[in-house]
């Protein structure tokens, strides 16, 4: 056991320096987030209403979170994969969960500093004070919402090393995703079906629960429903693992020939 | 107990081509390889590449399900007990892939040694020793995308040893070295069996092979087509003698045409730029030269030579006579 923690508090501290070591990705990891919440700020400055502009302050600063991991999760382990690096990692004893765990959290950790740059963008140049009437279970959703992005991270991770091309559904995720987890857009103003597909979300109730924390309201309920579904894609995505490294041994797609 | 056992293993691929009307075809990358690999022993599997060498490792490798036939690797099974066999191989292949460029040689050897389980306070000491193993100290804190490619390879090899393995497979570890560089890597191998490794190894350099294997294998189109020390390899066409011819312009229907003189075993052609070498392995006691220079009598003729076989003349017996069936590597 403490072995294993020991393992996955390495492996994620190397996986951490490998994203932030580079000075073009970490430019990138810097200005991305901020140019789509100037432009979430810009857009619902227009109708002058204050409510609308801490909205967009708290949507925008999750929205990076997410873009970091659903685009990087998939992207990172086909790069892997173009390295050889996948086969490698299949290759070692460790159950291959435990190895896409610290990738994806280490993830999820660049995520959790584009959120906080964000508020902090938000308030310095735009004046958008974010009111937090319990602090505590606003950090906690916070908290939450990052580990839920990263397990959400974890099931694309697993899907990648099975199928060669699957690294393009996190792209092709990004921007729904922003609408889906009612990042800007309130989910109210969507037609039922799709809020159906916005409670499998584990990052909607997240939100939720950090508006609520922010609100002075109870987040308790969006907490739980952010922890279980975190849970849920955490566990789907240990037990599919196994199985989809088992077909991917089948059908020989760790690697590129 | 072998420590490699590979029984008929098999290997097929579905590849499927065409968009709207998909068609499958099944690719036979390996077709019935059996063999065996004693303790400490350096087994050598030589091919041309899409032999299926790379294929045979994987499955071993337990990267691979195999289609046909079993394999054990220290008598466990690489389809039923993969974590058993991954606790105990080690593997490195050629070219500048399977690092993470971005960290440092040791940062490269910690992530590794602890998804191998390396206690924390040998991984330290084991670190410092394979640094000094493959050359490297002195510059284990620097970015691995500064390294040169056989600085990368000789990583590669100490990477694939952080758990001290007991098995080591080895695929064409030196593929696009510079001659130094593979020198010094084939020491390497060398001293990875003097410790009482074993060890596969993939190749198509004979010389490589001929320098290290204990045993070696010929691979051609995914069935293994000879198998023996290197010297009973060379035996296998010493019985005859190569004669060497430099040409200027050799056409194919010449090529063809000397295969048919009598005592004429197989003729492999190798470009040298502006001129060619023609190759022809002949029967023991046949002399063959008067009637392979009258099939060149109008092409420009320089060297001719006689000489006795080496280990690439068996190696290109073997697989010289080329099929047209398909392959995978």
């Amino acid at each position: 056991m403490t072995r294993t923690l020991r393992m996955l508090a390495v492996t994620f501290w190397l996986q951490l320096k490998l994203l932030t070591v580079s000075a073009f990705t970490g430019i990138l990891q810097i200005v991305y987030p901020l140019f789509f919440a100037t432009t979430a700020f810009l857009v619902y400055r227009q109708n002058g209403d204050p409510a609308a502009l801490v909205y967009a302050g708290l949507g925008s600063a999750v929205m990076g979170t997410w873009s970091a991991i659903a685009t990087t999760a998939s992207s990172a382990l086909q790069f892997a994969r173009w390295q050889g690096i996948l086969e490698l990692l299949v290759a070692a004893p460790t159950p291959f969960a435990l190895v896409l765990v610290p990738i994806t959290t280490a993830m999820a950790t660049t995520g959790l500093y584009s959120l906080v740059a964000t508020l902090v963008w938000g308030r310095v140049l735009f004046g958008i004070e974010v009111p937090v009437g319990n602090p505590l279970l606003f950090s906690a959703g916070l908290l939450m919402t990052v580990l839920a992005i990263a397990m959400f991270g974890f099931l694309l991770s697993v899907a990648v090393a099975r199928y060669r091309t699957a690294w393009a559904m996190g792209n092709m995720l990004e921007y729904p995703g922003w609408l889906l987890c009612g990042f800007l857009v309130p989910l109210a103003l969507f037609p039922t079906w799709v809020q159906w597909v916005s409670w499998a979300l584990p990052p909607t109730w997240g939100m939720d629960a950090m508006r609520a924390a922010a609100a002075g309201e109870s987040p308790w309920f969006d907490l739980t429903m952010c922890v279980a579904l975190g849970t849920a894609y955490a566990s789907v995505a240990a037990l599919l693992s196994g199985v989809v490294l088992r077909s991917a041994r089948r059908h020989a797609t760790l690697s590129l020939t | 107990m072998p420590v490699i056992e590979a029984d008929d293993l098999g290997r097929s691929y579905v590849t499927t081509t065409g968009i709207l009307r998909r068609r499958r075809t099944t690719v036979e990358a390996v077709r019935g390889v059996s063999f065996q690999v004693g303790e400490g022993e350096l087994f050598g599997l030589l091919g041309p590449n899409g032999a299926g060498k790379t294929t045979t490792i994987k499955m071993l490798m337990t990267l691979l399900l195999p289609t046909a036939g079993l394999a054990r690797v220290l008598g466990y099974d690489v389809v039923e007990e993969p974590r058993e066999v991954r606790r105990r191989v080690g593997y490195v292949f050629g070219g500048d892939r399977g690092l993470y460029d971005r960290l440092s040689a040791r940062d490269n050897l910690r992530y590794f040694g602890e998804l191998y389980g390396v206690p924390p306070h040998e991984q330290r000491r084991r670190i410092d020793e394979l640094l000094d193993l493959v050359g490297l100290r002195g510059r284990e804190g620097e970015r691995v995308e500064g390294y040169s490619r056989g600085m990368r390879q000789r990583l590669h090899i100490a990477r694939g040893l952080v758990h001290d393995p007991a098995v080591l497979f080895l695929d064409e570890p030196t593929i696009g070295i510079d001659p130094v560089g593979a020198r010094e890597l084939r020491g390497l191998i060398g001293d990875l069996k003097a410790a009482g490794k074993t060890v596969l190894l993939t190749t198509h350099y004979m010389f490589e092979a001929d320098e290290l294997c204990d045993q070696i294998a010929v691979i051609r189109s995914g069935t293994i087509v000879a198998r023996g020390t290197p010297s009973e390899l060379k035996a296998a066409v010493s019985g005859g003698h190569v004669l060497e011819v430099e040409a200027y312009g050799v056409r194919p229907d010449v090529v063809t045409a000397v295969r048919g003189v009598p005592g004429v075993r197989s003729v492999s052609i190798e470009d040298q730029g502006r001129s060619q070498l023609l190759l022809v392995q002949v029967d023991h006691g046949v002399e063959v030269a008067p009637g392979v220079l009258a099939l060149l009598a109008g092409t420009n003729v320089g060297r001719v030579i006689t000489r006795q076989p080496t280990l690439e003349d068996a190696y290109v017996e073997l697989v010289g006579q080329t099929e047209s069936t398909e392959s995978v590597g």
